[in-house]
């Protein structure tokens, strides 16, 4: 009698079954936050009664998205979690949220002063002004880069881009800009290897989902408006390095902001998922360097995990013949975005990592492999490992001379 | 053998209100009811609390004795109503022309009933259909019935009332033709007993005619069934009615955190009104006409289906009993049948349940020639008094929102076992020590356990078992879960597909004896 029987973020699917309270990593390291069941689908009939059932406790989720992984009924369980708290809460430390949220506007200034970012963050007085604004004393923050990744790829590559057999667009994200341009780089000189040119998108604004997760919901949807809007003007493949960009871009658009995505979704994906179905199927073939090796322990980004994609990034790194790779059971790293760098979090933050990390320790590789830049600072943090992403990896470990070869004759 | 001045037959609202006004005039009262409190159609309604608005244009008393108690509770029986106000929306199909005869009808009745732009009403209520063309709001509430009888029977005990449930009416003691008392069965020990009183009021709802009978008196009951389906959760937030001569499932009503929507209207047999169930035919109607009020409800999860009786009297003006006497319905059966101590109160609404008590009280009161004013407009129920909870946490909100200040009474930090409605141990402690539950569904009527998605599937063995220990009788913990798990299917059953079945499914499995 009824066609379709679901409600916004399937909530009223839930069975009750509480799969996903079992995997959620904040509900088994703190009593006050009820998990994903009672926070999400349980709590949410009751707000739409009374908006006074908003219990201030859903700012301990991490938005890790696991109970959705989890969830055998479908329930956007982390979804329901994420609207209640942009519609219902407001921040207890604004100033740092806004700072910490602005992951753009804070990377564009810092980098033009980086040196002396970089040496003021170090200093203890630094440490202490943070924890005065709520920033976690404990954190290390990422440095940043003098130059910014798309000065250096107009100042390097932008030209040669068209030269080659064809192109795909590369959404940087902040992360890249500002902190590590050498995982951009890294792309384009894979890329290049293989006879593809790398094309930035002009107007490419941050992902949002720092502003998402601080409660800045207009400023996210403000860019993703804007992002939806430059990725349908370009041709070809939308290619991220951060698993969580991607996820942001694909998932969180349409389903927490609002912001519909159908017409460009596809064509967004992880810069690993693209080249292993290049390689797959023959289009793009890869040589490796002979003296390559490395013993690498992958850890799955919680996020990478939602969209399914983790193989992608496993398959590319199996490939590689010097490379022993393991891939432990996955665990949540725990720093979730900003989350982990806040004062009042971080305890907490780092006592759901201390399974992975002890996990990374009695595997004790040479480098830790991951997706995510938050899970490679908390890793860092965690652990004394050498964190890189599998694309970092692939770079090291490619033949760059007979890659190109091999890729021009097939064209 | 103590001598009562009244026994009331039936814990329905009718004879709650009676109960509790009678006591609070200092009559000692004594309440007979067969089942539980509420578990006729006074917990089988819309749980609407009307403006009058509905009845303004066919029945103008009616509209006006509603709007005056739908004050009188808004006042009294705060805990118990939700002042969402009500929307009256005209579709295309209906006419604009009835929408303005419709507020002028509802304005000489005394209900301030103000048309809008439609616009406006969908900005108020986002739920509705957009198509609507005509839109009047109206001061509808959603009351929750179960709660306001309880919270009457329980204002009852407190100002001396006995309440006596599983207690089965089986016949009167009469001298010659003067009632003196009744015959109950106590259902939970198989006693038959005797009670004595000056009079006896007969509120049994639709069971009244069988009572009446049994004194040889004929009361023209027409029985007929309501049905209703409740959704999964709150579709509206503002009562919404069609403006048009009422029909079937032209009303939705948001109650506690779900929404239900009804009615539909059928003549049924006196030997169904202990077992009615709702047929495809009534959910397929519900449903479509539902959709047209508020789109959302055509994707959204239906929990259950359940139906109730309304008590419909013949007009004793009709010797052939066809047409039906609105509005309430006093019998003193002394001066229309010669037989003295018996009077009948029926007919009349859930709003309306409090005149009908003083009305039945009054007549009693001058039988007796005591001469005490009625306070129960002015009273607030227990549980309509409070300002916020006295507990921290969800469960402790949830509670106040069913209880009001007597939420103070239950243990802080409690476990919370029925998640989806947030009930926690001391809850039904509580219920269990102050509100006279004896089983499972006793508690559900007390305190929505198990009413929520999983439809108690979820904590039905652990409430099973904290309620076997709260009643000193741990044995009775497997009985109670079965007990629960029938009472739940039946209601799941009309509306066994989608996520209901999936939910139904599930719930077989984990409580199928093995």
């Amino acid at each position: 009698m009824q066609e379709h029987q679901i409600s916004k973020a399937d909530f009223e699917a839930c069975m009750k079954c509480n799969i996903c309270t079992e995997v959620c990593p904040m509900y088994e390291v703190n009593p006050l936050y009820q998990g994903p069941k009672k926070s999400g689908p349980d709590a949410e009939r009751y707000r739409l009664k009374d908006p006074a059932f908003f219990d201030s406790n859903l700012k301990f989720c991490l938005n890790c998205k696991r109970c959705e992984t989890a969830c055998p009924s479908g329930v956007k369980v982390a979804d329901i979690i994420q609207m209640a708290k942009l519609k219902y809460s407001s921040s207890t430390h604004p100033l740092r949220d806004t700072a910490l949220s602005s992951t753009d506007l804070v990377g564009s200034v810092a980098s033009v002063f980086a040196p002396a970012v970089n040496f003021a963050l170090e200093q203890e007085v630094a440490s202490k002004a943070m924890g005065l604004l709520g920033v976690d004393s404990h954190s290390v923050f990422p440095k940043y880069a003098s130059e910014k990744f798309v000065t250096w790829f107009r100042r390097n590559a932008r030209k040669s881009q068209d030269s080659f057999g064809s192109q795909v667009n590369y959404f940087h994200g902040c992360y890249v800009n500002y902190n590590n341009p050498q995982q951009g780089k890294d792309l384009v000189k894979i890329l290049n290897a293989c006879n593809v040119g790398v094309k930035l998108m002009k107007g490419e604004k941050c992902c949002g989902v720092a502003m998402m997760a601080n409660g800045f919901r207009d400023r996210a949807a403000a860019n993703a408006a804007s992002n939806v809007e430059m990725f349908s003007k370009v041709d070809g493949p939308i290619l991220c390095t951060s698993s969580t960009c991607a996820f942001t871009m694909r998932q969180e658009y349409p389903e927490v902001l609002g912001v519909d995505n159908s017409k460009v979704k596809d064509s967004i994906m992880l810069a690993t998922k693209w080249l292993f179905e290049e390689v797959e199927s023959g289009r793009i073939r890869l040589a490796f360097r002979q003296d390559f090796r490395m013993k690498v322990v992958y850890h799955i980004p919680c996020h990478l995990q939602r969209l399914g994609w983790q193989m992608y990034s496993i398959a590319l790194m199996r490939m590689i013949p010097g490379l022993t790779l393991a891939v432990p059971e996955q665990e949540c790293c725990g720093i979730a975005g900003t989350f982990g760098f806040k004062k009042e979090y971080a305890g907490y933050s780092r006592k759901i990592g201390s399974k992975l990390f002890e996990n990374l320790r009695s595997a004790n590789p040479q480098v830790v492999a991951t997706d995510c830049e938050t899970c490679r600072f908390q890793i860092e943090m965690g652990t004394p490992f050498t964190v890189m992403h599998p694309l970092a990896i692939l770079a090291e470990a490619l033949d760059i001379e007979i890659t190109k070869e091999l890729n021009e004759t097939d064209n | 053998m103590k001598e009562y001045d009244v026994i009331i037959i039936g814990g329905g609202v009718t004879g709650a209100g009676v109960a509790r006004d009678c006591a609070m005039r200092g009559l000692s009262t004594l309440l007979l009811e067969r089942g539980d409190i509420a578990d006729g159609a006074s917990g089988r309604n819309h749980g609407l609390l009307h403006s009058g608005a509905r009845y303004a244009v066919n029945d103008p008393e009616g509209a006006r004795e509603c709007i005056v108690e739908n004050r009188i509770l808004r006042h009294i029986a705060s805990g118990c109503v939700e002042q969402t106000e009500g929307l009256f929306i005209t579709l295309p199909e209906d006419s604009l022309e009835y929408q303005a005869q419709f507020v002028g009808k509802c304005r000489a009745a005394g209900i301030d009933a103000k048309a809008i732009d439609p616009k406006e009403a969908l900005r108020m209520e986002p739920s509705v259909n957009p198509s609507l063309i005509g839109a009047v709001v109206v001061p509808d509430a959603s009351v929750d019935p179960f709660r306001l009888v309880s919270a009457n029977i329980l204002d009852a005990r407190l100002h001396g009332a006995e309440i006596l449930t599983r207690h089965s009416v089986e016949g009167f003691i009469k001298e010659g033709v003067t009632i003196m008392g009744v015959k109950a069965r106590d259902l939970s020990t198989g006693e038959l007993k005797q009670f004595r009183a000056h009079y006896t009021i007969n509120a049994a709802g639709i069971w009244g005619a069988g009572i009446a009978a049994m004194a040889g008196v004929r009361i023209g009951m027409l029985p007929a069934k309501g049905s209703l389906l409740v959704f999964g959760h709150r579709v509206n937030n503002m009562v919404i009615n069609r403006c048009r001569k009422p029909s079937n499932a032209d009303i939705l009503v948001p109650g506690d955190v779900v929404c239900v929507i009804g009615t539909t209207s059928d003549k049924v047999p006196f030997e169904e009104c202990d077992n009615m169930k709702v047929t495809p035919e009534e959910v397929k109607l519900l449903l479509e006409e539902g959709s047209k009020l508020a789109p959302g409800l055509a994707s959204t999860r239906i929990l259950r289906a359940y139906a109730g009786v309304r008590p419909l009297v013949a007009d004793d003006s009709d010797p052939s009993g066809r047409s039906v006497s609105r509005g309430i319905v006093l019998l003193d059966h002394a001066k229309r049948d010669g037989i003295y101590g018996l009077v009948s109160i029926t007919g009349g609404k859930l709003t309306t349940y409090r005149l009908m008590a003083e009305m039945t009280t009054d007549l009693i009161c001058e039988k007796m020639s005591k001469n005490v004013r009625c306070t129960t407009a002015l009273e607030p129920l227990p549980g309509s008094k409070g300002v916020r909870p006295s507990g921290q946490g969800l469960g402790s909100l949830a509670a106040f929102h069913r209880h009001g200040e007597d939420e103070s009474k239950m243990d802080k930090d409690s476990e919370v076992l029925c998640e989806c409605e947030n009930v926690t141990r001391a809850e039904i402690a509580y219920a269990v020590r102050e509100l006279g539950v004896k089983d499972m569904n006793d508690l559900r009527r007390r305190t929505r356990i198990g009413m929520g998605t999983c439809q108690g599937g979820f904590c039905m063995k652990k409430v099973a078992a904290a309620l076997s220990e709260e009643l000193g009788d741990g044995s009775k913990a497997e009985e109670f879960e079965m007990q629960y798990a029938r009472e739940r299917w039946k209601g799941m059953r009309p509306v066994m597909w989608g996520e209901t079945l999936r939910e139904a499914e599930y719930m077989r499995k984990m409580h199928a004896k093995k």
